[in-house]
Formats: structure tokens, sequence, C-alpha cells
């Protein structure tokens, strides 16, 4: 097992590399100077910029910055936003916890509402409630989130008058906060159960019919324990793991949602240091993007091999 | 099915016509057992059905319905009307006719990046899986790397650092569109790669590809004869990438970084609509619910596919 986690960290480490080195060269390549709003705005004598240039290393080949770049950052040296003049982890660190919540809620609800409709469609599979619960979650995965968010949005905050229209981070009362957060959660909510209990329908609909599940119907058990104590522990094996494996999807996917009710997370602030060009700020948001997939991949294969005793280290 | 029964029920004497098969005969194809397993999901065939409207509505709308998409109507208000039987926008343009027109770009995008993400997924699959070794391993390794990268996020990098650039190689419309088509199949191939690789690794040491080996045939010509094989998770792959396709292109729309202002797709429309919406929520509505109703068939399609091609099931 330890030789196991391991070999899965030290993969893991490589990949982070080559995700950093690709995310690296589509920055550097692209046309345009990272200086120009910083260098045209106070209008510099071209020799200036040159010297501006040659002081932030911009001469130098691409390797010799990617490297540099990677040892800074190895060492917790992120640089410091353009746009806002302070140092990047600041800016990240002040913006992850509204996008923790905000997320983290709507994740819980969604497996909540998700696991149990799962293994209800599929211990009557084929029944009315089926089908309706199956058409439905296709519509919950088709709405795209910003849809979703626009429908909400002229229900309850243009119709009904009932929540507000965007989010407000001043707001410290809880009753105040649930109602401008309540949004967001459910558009997350909704499209994360949909897909979710299609996963947990289709691997209770594997487990159902298996030797194991047999012999507890013939001790004469009742369905009911069948389903519940015997079938899903095994069909939930898969389905944790996928919860992890979902986890950063998440967090890009809340980019568009964070976008349309105005949640200062760190989607947002994607967002925002795109349009203001603000590299550093852009590298290390999705530096933190990808080690979230890379770390929650590990977490997911760690916990299948825990989980599943069938699964063998080699 | 009933004529062969009823004639050979009638006795001895329909033998004697030497048309008549005494014995029921069934044409049977892969084609036609595919499409007798699809025509029983009913939500399958419902989502065809709707989706080839849409693409129709959309290719066929703009000649019949000519209002200019980009003419703006200065007296016009946002209700419906003779005129503009879906109102107008913000500016006075027709809803109606951009609606349509969007369509053909959503639509367009959809297909054309399923297209991308098959092409480069099936090769590098094929590849992987029939060659083996370290081009296997190598591959697999590409695969798993470009499947831990943060999509969304390096797609709205991608395009809004390189826009420009192939705005000024092909036109404000084209260079956008081969852009998008280009990046979001470029970042959709993985799950194909990995369908066809693991199709091939268990066609690979078949009879009939060692048959074919023995007749001397090269890799190129043995690849020809597996795909096939592996072609029900293609299929259903590509079906399902046309509905992520075409949310992905929605979604930098929405965002503000896809298509320039004055072509309209499903998704800008509902992002220019967003400022609108305690005036004029139709313009929302009505982008969205044809992004929505697109995605949804398509879902259903692929749904109905999956099952139609399992070779488990019997008709």
């Amino acid at each position: 097992m330890t030789a196991y986690a391991l070999r899965r960290v030290l993969i893991a480490i490589p990949t982070l590399l080559v995700i950093s080195l690709i995310v690296y060269s589509v920055l550097a390549l692209a046309p345009g100077d990272p200086l120009s709003s910083l260098a045209a705005s106070t209008e510099l004598p071209a020799e200036v910029r040159e010297n501006i240039r040659i002081q932030f290393g911009l001469d130098q080949p691409i390797y010799v910055r990617y490297f540099k770049w990677l040892a800074a950052y190895i060492q917790g040296d992120w640089g410091y936003s353009f746009a806002s003049r302070l140092p990047t982890q600041k800016l990240i660190s002040l913006r992850i916890p509204t996008t923790l919540w905000v997320i983290g809620i709507s994740y819980l609800i969604a497996v909540a509402i998700a696991i149990p409709l799962g293994v209800a469609t599929a211990a009557r599979q084929y029944s009315k409630f089926d089908h309706i619960f199956t058409a439905l979650s296709f519509v919950g995965f088709s709405l795209p989130t910003f849809f979703t968010g626009v429908i909400l949005i002229i229900v309850f905050s243009v119709q009904l008058r009932w929540l507000p229209m965007v989010y407000n981070q001043q707001v410290t009362d809880p009753i105040e906060w649930i109602k401008q957060a309540i949004m967001p959660i459910t558009v997350l909510a909704l499209l994360q159960a949909a897909t979710l209990s299609r996963y947990v329908r289709a691997s209770m609909l594997d487990n159902l019919n298996q030797d194991y599940a047999r012999t507890a119907r013939a001790k004469g058990l009742a369905e009911r324990v069948v389903v519940t104590r015997h079938v899903l522990r095994n069909a939930l094996v898969p389905v944790v793991t996928l919860i992890a494996l979902q986890l950063p999807t998440v967090f890009t996917g809340a980019v568009v949602t964070e976008q349309i009710f105005r949640v200062p997370g760190i989607g947002s602030l994607f967002i925002s240091s795109i349009q203001n060009n603000d590299t550093p700020v852009i590298m290390a948001i999705i530096m933190v993007f990808a080690a979230l997939v890379v770390f929650f991949t590990l977490v997911a294969d760690l916990l299948y091999g825990v989980l599943d005793p069938r699964v063998r280290y080699r | 099915m009933s004529t062969p029964e009823t004639a050979s029920a009638i006795g001895g004497a329909a033998v004697a016509t030497a048309d008549a098969p005494a014995v029921p005969r069934y044409n049977r194809s892969l084609l036609g057992d595919t499409w007798g397993r699809f025509r029983r999901h009913k939500l399958a065939v419902i989502g065809a059905f709707l989706y080839i409207t849409m693409t129709v509505l959309t290719v066929v709308g703009p000649v019949v319905w000519t209002t200019p998409i980009n003419d703006i109507d200065f007296s016009a208000s946002n209700q419906f009307s003779a005129a503009h039987p879906l109102g107008t926008d913000d500016l006075g343009r027709d809803t109606l006719a951009r609606v349509l027109w969007g369509g053909r770009v959503s639509i367009a995008v959809g297909l054309c990046a399923m297209l991308v993400a098959i092409t480069i997924g099936v090769f590098v699959g094929a590849m992987a899986g029939f060659f083996g070794g370290w081009i296997d391993i190598t591959l697999s390794r590409i695969i798993e790397v470009f499947l831990s990268v943060p999509q969304l996020p390096l797609l709205l990098l991608v395009i809004y650092l390189y826009r420009n650039t192939l705005v000024a190689a092909f036109g404000p419309e084209m260079g956008v569109f081969i852009m998008i088509v280009a990046v979001i199949g470029g970042l959709n191939w993985m799950p194909t790669a990995r369908l066809v690789r693991a199709g091939f690794v268990t066609q690979r040491e078949r009879e009939y590809v060692e048959a074919a080996r023995c007749l001397g045939a090269g890799p190129a010509r043995i690849i020809k004869h597996i795909l096939p094989n592996t072609l029900s998770p293609i299929i259903v792959a590509g079906t399902l990438s046309v509905g992520s396709s075409m949310i992905a292109e929605s979604t930098l729309s929405f965002l503000g970084l896809g298509f320039p202002p004055d072509v309209p797709t499903w998704g800008r429309l509902l992002f220019d609509a967003q400022n609108f919406l305690t005036i004029a929520p139709a313009t929302a509505l009505i982008p969205g619910t044809m992004i929505f109703l697109a995605v949804l068939s398509i879902n259903f399609v692929g749904d109905g596919l999956r099952d139609a091609l399992d070779p488990r099931r019997t008709l």
C-alpha cells in the first residue's frame, strides 16, 4: 500500500510539472507583451521600457524564464498581481473561502440528493418513478449552469423579489447570507446531483444482479435490507471515487456560476484577471486548479484501493 | 411479419408459388438491428427528431425569415409583434432572426468540435492500442496529463490570448470559429482516445486480426479491419460530445469570450440579454431554451445509441 501510494505521488508530480509547462508556454508564446499595460500607460521612452524588460528577465529565452519561474514558485514566491499590486497568494487566499463555502455546501447537497435518488431509481428500474427521475436527471445535466442561473434570477429576483440578484460579501447576517447564497448553491447542486445520481443508479444496477445480492435475497432478507445494507455498500465504492474525481470540475465549473451571481470567489477573480491581462494571477489560479485535479485524482485512486479489497497494488 | 405465417397457414398450395418462402426470412443488418433497438427508446427518438428539426430550422430559417440580423429597428419595442414575432433586443435587432442565425453557429460549432475531438481521439487511441509498448505508455501519459488540465480555465485563457492572431489571419468570424472549434475539440478528445485504445487492446489478439496478419496485411490495413469493431463506443462518445461542445461554446460566449458581438450565437444572445432580465426576460429565455433543448435532445440520442449499439442486448 505504501509503495503504491508513493508511486502514485511520484506520477502526480511530473503531471503537475507538464501542466505548468503547458500553461506557461501558452502564456509566454501568446502575442502581446505582459508588460504592455504597465509600460504603455505611462508612455515610457523605448529605452526605459527595454530596461524594465531586462530587469524582469523578459529578454531571456523561454526555457530560462520557465525554470526561473518554477524555482520561485516552488519556494512560494508567486509574484505580484499587475492589477491590484497585491501578492498573488494574498489575493487568492482572500477569494478562496467564499468559493469553498458555496461549492462545499452545494456539493454536500448534491451528494445528499443523488445517493438516495440513485438507489431508489435503481431499486425500481423501469418503473414510472424511475422513468420520471431519469428524464429529470437528463434535464438536470443538459441545463447549462448559466441558463439555470438566469432562470432562477428571473423567477426569484425579478418576478417574486424574494432573493437578491447579486452576492454581497459585506453581508454578515446569516439569514441574509443564506438568502444570497441560495441561488448559486442551487445551480451547482442541481447539476451535480443530476450527474451523480446517474452514476449511483448505474452502479446500483451493476450490483443488484450479482450473486451476493441473490444470496442475500435467498436467505430471506427483505428487499429493503438487501438494497440498503448489502448492495448499497458495494455500489458506493466507485461512486465515492467519482465524488472525489468530480470535485475539481465543480471548482472550475463554478467560474460560470460565480460570474452570473457576481460571487467574489476564485472563479470571478480568474475571469477578471484574464480581462486585465494579469499574468501572475492567471498562472497561479490555473496552477491551483491543476493541483486540485491532480490531488483529487490521487485521493480517488487511493480511496478506491482502500474501499475495494479486490484492487491489487502492483 | 404476418404474411408468411398466413401463407403457410393456408396450406401446401402456397408452397407452389416460388416467391413465398415457407420460412419467414429476416433481413438483418447491423444498421437495421441498431435502428430497431434505437426505436424502442422513445425519448431518444423524440430527441433525434427534435435535434434534426432544430438543425433544419436554423439552416432553412434565415432563408425564409429574411429580416437581417444586424438591422436596427428604432421604432421597435421588446414586445412581441407581427414585424418581430419574438421581439427585439436592446438595440432593436430582431430576436427571431438572431436566434435562427445563432443556432447555425452554435450547432455548427458543436458538430465541428465533435469531429475534431473524434479524429484526434481515434488517431491517438488507435496508435496506443495497436502498437502497444513505449508508444502506448507515452500516449497514455499524454492522455492522463490532458485529463488533469483544468479545461474551462485553459479554454478561456487560450481563446483570450490567441483571438487577435487568428482574427487577423482568417477574419473576425472564421478566425474565432476555427479557434473555438479547435480548442474545444482539442481539449475533448481524451475520453474517445481511451475508449478506442481499450477497443484496440481487446481486438488486437482476435483471430481475424491474426488471419489478416498471416495474409501479409500491414499495420494500416489491420487498423482498418479493427476500427469498425470499436465503432460503437466512438459513436456514443461522439454524440455526447456534440452536447458538451455546445455547452462549452455557449459558456465561452456567455462569459463574453466567444464570438464577437455582431455574430449572434445562442450563448452570446443570452450574454447580451442578461443585463435586461428585469425588463425583457424573454430575450434571455429564448436562446437559453434553444441551447437546453439542443443539448437535452442530443443527450437522449446518445443514451438511445448507447443502448442500441450494446451487443449484449438482443432484439
